[in-house]
């Protein structure tokens, strides 16, 4: 397991997210970062951020209610949504 | 107990995310039964307290969020005065029916309030194969599991012009707000009503968006059963939201959590003995933290503002 570095790209404030661990689980253990937690299920859309650095692997539904498939493309994802496979920079969507 | 011609909020069909992940949560977590599943691949589920075929639907979907829900009213008699009086109130009401799309299920009458959500009236359903004993009962058939729910409950739905919805609960429905949350303007901020003695069986707060649920609800039995909940939303890592706490509104004993779909639970116990004569009980929005969390004492930003 590595951990990787998530880079609030507003503030500069950065925190380590294990690779099994999703981006949103990490803010909230390290009290970090740029955004409120929710549901931790996709579903209320809370969590959105958008992904300016990195790579990353989305390995639950996020719901279309508040990502819809234009943003996927722009690097819109809900951070519980999502594991890291690299460090992120990542600001509040 | 329900003292009117409306019974109870009898069934709800919920959208998740992942159907099998949600699935595993109100099964083998929160302890519902499945009774099958529909010819389009959504899931039926009861609590084991529970007579009807069954009170909860499960589908699977690209939001998360309340399809519907269905209030039990007394026989077929009241089920056709209540659609005309629902038209007559200014709803337009369709017909689903009975056994399409939920097999057991009678006739529906569906219609959509000021609020966005589309609720529904049936009369008829039929038993499920396994329901709790009723000649020298035990107080279970077969062991509960995870969490112990007894029955579904009710739920708190967000949207707009509440004092609406709360007329048409009433003066339709001929159900009662046991207590209300009034802005300093004097509007509705939140009212919660019941047909019964069940201090609500549906509750609605003043929200932009319309057609929004912030919790559905099951009975436990009892505080010790909170506490239980709460030992399964540690070992299986569900994110809490509040709780265990006691309302100070319903005075009930709770505990809020999220499952894997994103969709709010409460599990939920005690509350206060409602009664049509009783005075209303008001709040101001200014002490509504205290009212919601008692212990605490002041508001849970997440408890207002994540809705699904």
């Amino acid at each position: 397991m590595n951990d990787y570095r998530i880079t609030d790209g507003a503030t500069g404030e950065a925190f380590l997210c294990h690779s099994d661990e999703n981006l949103l689980a990490a803010m909230r253990r390290s009290g970090k970062g740029p955004i409120k937690t929710g549901c931790f299920g996709g579903g209320c859309g809370v969590c959105k951020v958008r992904i300016l650095d990195g790579r990353y692997q989305a390995f639950k539904k996020m719901s279309k209610a508040h990502v819809s498939p234009e943003e996927e493309k722009q690097n819109i994802v809900l951070a519980c949504c999502v594991r890291p496979l690299s460090n992120i920079t990542l600001i509040k969507a | 107990m329900a003292l009117n011609k409306t019974l109870r909020p009898g069934l709800i069909q919920m959208r998740v995310l992942d159907l099998d992940q949600t699935l595993d949560f109100y099964t083998n977590i929160l302890g519902l039964n499945e009774v099958g599943r529909t010819e389009d691949g959504r899931v039926m589920l009861k609590g084991y307290d529970e007579f009807d075929h069954h009170s909860v639907t499960l589908r699977l979907a690209d939001e998360a969020g309340l399809d519907y829900v269905a209030f039990k009213v007394d026989s077929p008699g009241t089920l056709e005065s209540l659609k005309d009086a629902t038209e007559a109130f200014g709803y337009p009401v369709d017909e689903v029916p009975a056994n399409t799309n939920q097999p057991g299920f009678g006739k529906r009458y569906g219609f959509t309030i000021c609020t966005g959500h589309r609720i529904e009236l049936y009369a008829d359903v039929e038993k499920a194969a396994q329901v709790p004993m009723t000649h020298n009962p035990h107080p279970w058939v077969e062991a509960p599991r995870g969490m112990r729910a007894q029955r579904f409950d009710h739920c708190l739905l967000y949207g707009p012009n509440i004092a609406e919805a709360e007329r048409y609960f009433t003066e339709v429905l001929g159900m009662f707000a046991p207590e209300v949350c009034n802005t300093p303007e004097g509007n509705r901020f939140a009212t919660w009503l019941t047909s019964g003695n069940k201090a609500h069986d549906i509750a609605f707060v003043e929200y932009e968006k319309p057609g929004k649920i912030h919790h559905l609800a099951f009975l436990l039995q009892d505080w010790n059963d909170i506490g239980n909940a709460a030992d399964f939303i540690g070992r299986y890592s569900l994110k809490r939201d509040v709780g265990p706490t006691r309302h100070a509104i319903t005075r009930g004993q709770t505990i809020y959590f999220w499952e894997p779909s994103g969709n709010r639970i409460e599990t939920y116990c005690g509350g206060y003995t409602a009664y049509p004569d009783n005075p209303v009980r008001v709040w101001d929005v200014s002490e509504v933290g205290k009212g919601l969390f008692y212990y605490e004492g002041e508001l849970i930003p997440s408890f207002l503002q994540v809705v699904t």
